[in-house]
């Protein structure tokens, strides 16, 4: 199943947020979206995941969606989004409640992508009680929990220290390994761009425009040795040189608005 | 290879000049109840009152000593006067209360989640709202009759104002990501609102109650001194009119114990609803 943003343009009120974003995700594919702050990133998200519509354009499906999937196009956020209230286990649980499954193969389900995401020991234990790379991987197991076929990643893991970042991006890594599900990846983080995208998509200051398509010339498989790190580390100086100004100019605004 | 580095301050050559500790800036700003203040506090209270009652420097007529309120709570415990009392009084409060939370926790929860009745609600409960509620018991009375019915109106018209208020805000101050993440996961309305906004405002609500509880109970004393023969407050009234300043008291403190006993079961609520903070 493919995803395409086709001529998606946007405005808050007066404020021109998108103007003519295209492009298209396809099956097993990770784009990262980057781009200066305030250049409508998660808000193209948004739109891409169906949460806010558009002033101009679509976000569209091309191919059905793997028949097993029970939402195929599923966040996960910034902030995790988790239920205080609920334990790790019921936020599993949580959106698998209203697709007609079984009490067991709900259990079954969970079981499964509270193990995949390391968290079998916490099942019972509440958000408050986790630490922020924990929360996230709660909201990494509801994701994975409705069999996606494509993750809306929306900066998963800025709100994170330095080395739970590292860690969880390892995961993010291995869990989109296999090409079995593709992902939209919007950050400001250019390392994390490199290391999980197969193409980057690169947004102008507000409004967004796609200001370039950067395709990863090397495979996920391939980036793992030192001169992978060389070469994703001068691909990285290279798109910060190509958004550096924009940055600056971004961040100017932000002060003086 | 990684290089170690040695601690400067722990090396001779820092060895000559004097150490000093760093000074502690970091105090107050942090009050905690002592757990025995305030007890203490109320016996040294409660024992001056009696002093003053006993050595005669307070005229018993006027405050009577605090055992001679228990010794009236006693007596009226034993004839039965006090339950019938207060019987009367939980009954309109109970109904009162429970009329205005249902209706304000309806109206409340349709002004937090539909457009229309937000515009037509939020105007009638700003327009309404600040009028003291015990004022509307006259034309209750005129409309419903002497018996219960306007005593117990007018409570559920103070409690429904204050909980329909606390419920549309406790709606507005759910995190707005939790319902679009709901909504990502295609979760339908109904259970978004019994599973993600419900439990959100629930601290809300709960802060509701506890207002609630103290309105409800300020408006049946003053409802029951306006045209009642039974409650607290006629009881009250009756006793003051009597000059029975002991009684009066008496009425005083088991208002003030429903009160605390309805903070205590709010607090237990709380507790148990939300456990999650």
């Amino acid at each position: 199943m493919d995803l395409i943003a086709d001529h998606i343009s946007h405005r808050f009120g007066a404020l021109e947020v998108l103007d003519d974003v295209s492009f298209t995700v396809g099956a097993g594919e990770v784009v990262a979206i980057v781009g200066p702050s305030g250049c409508g990133k998660s808000t193209l998200l948004s739109i891409l995941g169906g949460l806010l519509q558009p002033s101009a354009g679509a976000a569209e499906l091309r191919g059905a969606p793997p028949p097993e999937s029970l939402n195929p196009l599923t966040f996960v956020f910034q902030d995790f989004a988790l239920l205080p209230w609920c334990t790790v286990e019921e936020n599993v649980e949580f959106p698998l409640q209203h697709g007609g499954l079984t009490p067991s193969e709900r259990n079954r389900i969970v079981d499964d992508a509270l193990q995949r995401t390391g968290l079998s020991d916490f099942r019972g234990t509440l958000p408050k009680q986790l630490s922020g790379g924990m929360r996230q991987r709660v909201g990494i197991a509801r994701a994975l929990a409705v069999r996606p076929a494509i993750l809306l990643l929306d900066e998963p893991l800025s709100a994170l220290d330095s080395q739970t970042r590292e860690l969880l991006m390892e995961d993010f890594a291995r869990l989109l390994a296999d090409g079995a599900i593709g992902a939209v990846y919007v950050t400001h983080n250019l390392e994390e761009a490199v290391r999980l995208a197969d193409r980057i998509v690169l947004l102008s200051r507000r409004p967004g425009r796609v200001r370039e398509v950067v395709t990863i010339p090397l495979t996920r498989s391939e980036r793992g040795d030192i001169h992978a790190r060389e070469k994703l580390l001068a691909l990285q100086n290279e798109l910060w040189s190509l958004i550096r100004d924009e940055a600056i100019d971004a961040e100017r605004e932000v002060q003086h608005a | 290879m990684l290089e170690r580095a040695n601690d400067q301050a722990s090396s001779p050559q820092a060895g000559n000049t004097e150490l000093r500790p760093v000074a502690f800036r970091g105090a107050g700003f942090a009050p905690i109840a002592g757990r025995y203040a305030g007890f203490l506090s109320l016996v040294l209270a409660i024992g001056l009152w009696q002093l003053a009652g006993s050595a005669g420097i307070v005229n018993s007529l006027f405050l009577p000593t605090p055992i001679a309120v228990v010794r009236a709570i006693w007596q009226l415990a034993l004839s039965g006067v006090l339950w019938q009392h207060l019987g009367y009084s939980i009954m309109r409060i109970g109904t009162g209360w429970i009329l205005g939370t249902v209706t304000g926790i309806i109206i409340g929860f349709g002004i937090g989640l539909s457009s229309l009745a937000r515009g037509v609600g939020i105007t009638f409960i700003s327009a309404l709202f600040p009028i003291p509620k015990i004022a509307l018991l006259p034309l209750l009375i005129l409309w419903l009759g002497i018996g219960e019915e306007p005593k117990i109106a007018t409570i559920a018209l103070g409690v429904f104002f204050s909980t329909a208020i606390s419920v549309y805000s406790g709606v507005d101050a759910v995190p707005r990501n939790l319902i679009r993440m709901a909504q990502s996961f295609n979760v339908p309305f109904h259970a978004i609102v019994r599973r993600v906004i419900w439990p959100g405002a629930l601290p809300s609500i709960l802060a509701g109650f506890r207002i609630t509880a103290s309105i409800a109970l300020l408006l049946v004393v003053s409802a029951e001194m306006i045209g009642a023969e039974y409650g607290i407050g006629a009881f009250v009234l009756q006793a003051g009119n009597l000059m029975q300043t002991d009684q009066l008291l008496a009425g005083v403190v088991i208002l003030s114990l429903f009160g605390l006993a309805v903070g205590r079961l709010i607090n237990r609520l709380e507790t148990q609803l939300l456990h999650w903070r």
